[in-house]
């Protein structure tokens, strides 16, 4: 339930050049929902595919140049749930197997093995996207995908204003700290919890003052605007690339089974 | 509508109360000012200066009065050609930027004015060239200190080419060098501006016209620095020099 | 189990994704009319903040006890102070924001994810604050008092839904009642701590612009006035018993295994040859039914705790909040 590992949002993007930071965010973004709808839906007794879907990912992550270590560090989001699958395999029921001498639930281990391999392609996924698409142009990628205007200028205005929000946040906490209050226990909530409350105060007044300021430069319900020419043939065949080899394998491996 | 010997902005007889509000923020207010001029509007907290500026543009629906800008009232049907003339710069640039990039922002205005393209990017160029901040365009908003802020948030309007720029307290948030450097960039910009603060020496810096908003009303309208230096008329309206600040020096 | 709240790709069948998916989108679609319909053009500017607000209060870490953390969800908490259209549509945002940029909670988990963590609490948050609202007096107290309550029951409610898309689309074969036991469980402790969170903030609303509540907007001047103080640790005390309640109702599913013989027959994998699929749609259905070895009473408990939700979200939906009136209009050029 920790949530230090929501980092800075601008820290996301790693500012290095290659074919997939290149890749037309419209593409790239359709390109990762389809490769995590092929993981979402490999058999889990696919093990071969599951292999191939890795070993895709991994060419994309060293394409990318994004750094191995990188990915990995951002991986401890899963980390819970790596967790959570380990225990699987005891507290299921149906058949067991031994494994070191501890009976365990034969499905329950595939299950276990299921969210493993899962969470971990589709988080890797995800974290490809964001380390190679700054975010401007990500919701760039979103207008041009027709993602309605409105949701687009929501998600604008609230990548835009959260880090602002979190440092108020955090000055408020130094306020307080600084006065000597060191909450430990759930009872000393109240400064904190107040200091939240007066956040969403100033937040939506924030709101209201942002409001002025586009009414003022004349405002007409759209936030982000493309002059960007539709996506290249070429960059819908390089983000659709690991979704349909990934599809081709898990439909042979049905197929053959 | 528009001639050429109209006044910048003529204000007759303004009033207003919020809804549901008891007292009045502005009571039969007046003002003229001419093409090219810089006027500093000087007021205590709570004397009603944001009110009266956010009737500049149309953002609060008029009560009483009227507001004209380079001869075009300020009305329903006149208020998108309003915007373009009245440039906005509000107190804090947080406000102003509100995307991803300064890029952005600053096409923003041009973009609801419907410029696309080579179009589009010239205005953006030359305002952020004039605001001295062309190698901010692609930082993001939330990055930049408090003087480029500032800037950046100035170039916003800019863009929109205003007849008529109005600043909400330029100098908060700036330090001693940031405020001086904004001075010289108003001067430098010449166009017609309403410059509102409580920051007498920057008023001092950068108008030549000042005039005093006290209980919705304006009570002094004189050169600037014979203003200043009438101490107790500034005294009866909470206003003040800075401690150990001596206009003569 | 706490942490699946957050859930990852495939952490549900795909036949539960697709189905929470189109509900997801279709009550979003909705709430997008509604905002727009409440908030004019402030929405994009006001929804948009608002979801920055939660998602930072969200990364803020609160003392739980001896020095440990805990964060806010915050569903029902925006559905009080944005009305339940607005705060769904808020906190479905931060959701799919999560799972895109930060792979927190999995991309084709969206659908359950949104609809347990933004739907629900919003919905059936609103609901349950409305019916506690009833029963509190009509003061600031009174708000707040059935804002910490309803928050704290709504984190209950995510989990029971949670445990009743589990019937549906079990990726393991860990029955109904395991699941309910141990998320209702972990999730009454997690409520105790999100009801008294959500009350004080709702309360500092309260006391700084209590017309930016929209759980409030119906009370006068006077009721808003009348501010009776909320203690914290008689609020953590009541909350404590709550959560003793639910606790001694959840241990009977929870902790009550299977005794000797049918551990046997389970063991060796009797009684699923043995029984009927009670319910499609997953190949583990038929564990997810079992587990205090009658299909027929877990079938119940679900389909009962099933109708409660549904029932609170649709009392929600039905009840959803009215314009949100602005300090003052913006004129802006649209309306002009």
């Amino acid at each position: 339930m920790s949530g230090s590992h929501r980092g800075n949002l601008r820290r996301l993007h790693v500012a290095v050049d290659s074919p997939v930071h290149r890749l037309d965010p419209a593409a790239e973004l359709v390109g990762t929902v389809a490769f995590a709808v092929v993981v979402a839906g490999t058999p889990r007794h696919a093990v071969a595919v599951f292999a191939l879907e890795a070993a895709v990912l991994v060419v994309v992550v060293v394409v990318s140049r994004i750094g191995a270590r990188r990915v990995l560090a951002r991986l401890a989001v899963v980390t819970p749930f790596i967790v959570f699958a380990l225990a699987i395999p005891f507290v299921a029921h149906g058949p067991r197997t031994e494994v070191g001498g501890v009976p365990v639930s034969t499905e329950g281990l595939w299950a276990a093995w299921n969210v493993v391999a899962r969470t971990t392609l589709g988080a890797t996924a995800a974290i490809v996207m964001s380390a190679t698409t700054p975010l401007p142009s990500m919701l760039e990628g979103m207008a041009r995908l027709h993602v309605p205007r409105v949701v687009v200028a929501i998600v604008s205005s609230m990548v835009r204003y959260v880090e602002l929000l979190a440092a108020q946040l955090a000055r408020m906490r130094t306020a307080m700290v600084s006065r000597g209050h060191d909450p430990r226990w759930l009872w000393q909530v109240g400064p904190v919890a107040a200091s939240v409350g007066m956040l969403f105060v100033r937040s939506y007044e924030r709101g209201e003052r942002v409001h002025g300021a586009m009414v003022a430069r004349g405002f007409t319900g759209t936030l982000v605007v493309s002059d960007r020419p539709a996506v290249a043939t070429a960059d819908w065949v390089a983000a659709l690339a690991p979704a349909a080899v990934s599809a081709v394998a898990v439909v042979v491996w049905v197929v053959g089974r | 509508m528009t001639r050429s010997d109209a006044p910048a902005l003529a204000v007759e007889g303004l009033a207003f109360r919020y809804p549901g509000a008891s007292g009045v923020v502005l009571e039969d207010l007046s003002l003229r000012m001419e093409s090219g001029e810089r006027v500093a509007l000087l007021g205590p907290n709570g004397s009603g200066k944001t009110t009266f500026v956010l009737h500049l543009n149309g953002l609060i629906e008029r009560q009483v009065g009227s507001v004209i800008v380079a001869g075009l009232p300020v009305q329903d049907g006149n208020l998108r050609e309003i915007r373009r003339r009245v440039g906005m710069v509000f107190q804090d640039p947080d406000d102003q930027l509100f995307l991803q990039t300064v890029r952005d922002d600053v096409a923003f205005g041009p973009s609801n004015l419907g410029l696309r393209g080579a179009e589009r990017d010239q205005r953006v160029d030359d305002a952020l060239a004039a605001v001295g901040a062309a190698a901010l365009a692609d930082r993001n908003p939330y990055q930049l200190s408090g003087g480029e802020a500032r800037r950046a948030a100035l170039a916003t309007v800019l863009s929109m080419q205003p007849d008529l720029l109005v600043l909400d307290e330029p100098t908060s948030g700036l330090d001693p060098v940031g405020r001086r450097e904004l001075a010289e960039l108003l001067v430098t910009l010449g166009s017609t501006q309403l410059i509102v603060t409580h920051d007498l020496p920057f008023a001092l810096a950068t108008c030549s016209r000042a005039v005093i908003l006290d209980r919705g009303r304006i009570v002094a309208d004189a050169p600037t620095r014979s203003l200043l230096e009438d101490r107790e008329l500034l005294g009866r309206h909470r206003l003040e020099w800075p401690i150990g600040f001596d206009l003569a020096r | 189990m706490l942490v699946a709240m957050h859930a990852p790709d495939g952490f549900l069948g795909p036949g539960v994704a697709v189905v929470t998916a189109v509900i997801s989108i279709v009550v979003i679609g909705l709430a997008l009319r509604h905002a727009s319909a409440e908030l004019d053009d402030r929405q994009v500017p006001l929804a948009g903040i608002s979801a920055a607000f939660i998602f930072a209060a969200q990364m803020f870490n609160f003392p739980v006890a001896a020095g440990t953390t805990g964060h806010l969800l915050g569903g029902a908490l925006a559905a009080i102070l944005l009305g339940p259209w607005v705060g769904a549509l808020v906190v479905a945002v931060v959701v799919v924001v999560q799972a895109l940029l930060f792979a927190d909670g999995g991309i084709t988990a969206l659908g359950y994810n949104v609809l347990n963590m933004a739907i629900v609490p919003a919905f059936a948050g609103w609901a349950l604050f409305l019916l506690w609202r009833k029963v509190m007096p009509r003061s600031s107290g009174g708000v707040v008092g059935a804002a910490g309550l309803a928050c704290g029951m709504t984190v209950v409610l995510s989990a029971t839904a949670f445990s009743i898309e589990w019937l549906f689309g079990a990726t393991a074969p860990i029955p109904f009642d395991t699941v309910f036991g141990a998320m209702v469980g972990v999730h009454a402790l997690i409520g105790i701590g999100e009801g008294l969170l959500s009350a004080l903030v709702v309360g500092a609303v309260m006391a700084a612009r209590p017309d930016l509540v929209a759980g409030a907007r119906d009370l006068s001047a006077e009721e808003i006035g009348d501010r009776r103080p909320v203690g914290a640790r008689a609020f953590a005390i009541g909350g404590v018993l709550v959560a003793i309640v639910f606790a001694v109702v959840v241990s009977q599913f929870a902790f009550d295994d299977p005794d000797g013989l049918e551990r046997v027959a389970q063991d060796h994998g009797f009684i699923d040859r043995a029984q009927d699929h009670a319910v499609a749609g997953s190949p583990f259905a038929d564990y997810a039914t079992r587990g205090i070895g009658n299909a027929q009473l877990s079938l119940a408990v679900a389909g009962l705790a099933g109708v409660v939700v549904t029932l609170l979200v649709a009392y929600g939906l039905t009840t959803a909040t009215r314009r949100v009136p602005p300090r003052w209009s913006l004129h802006t050029t649209s309306s002009s």
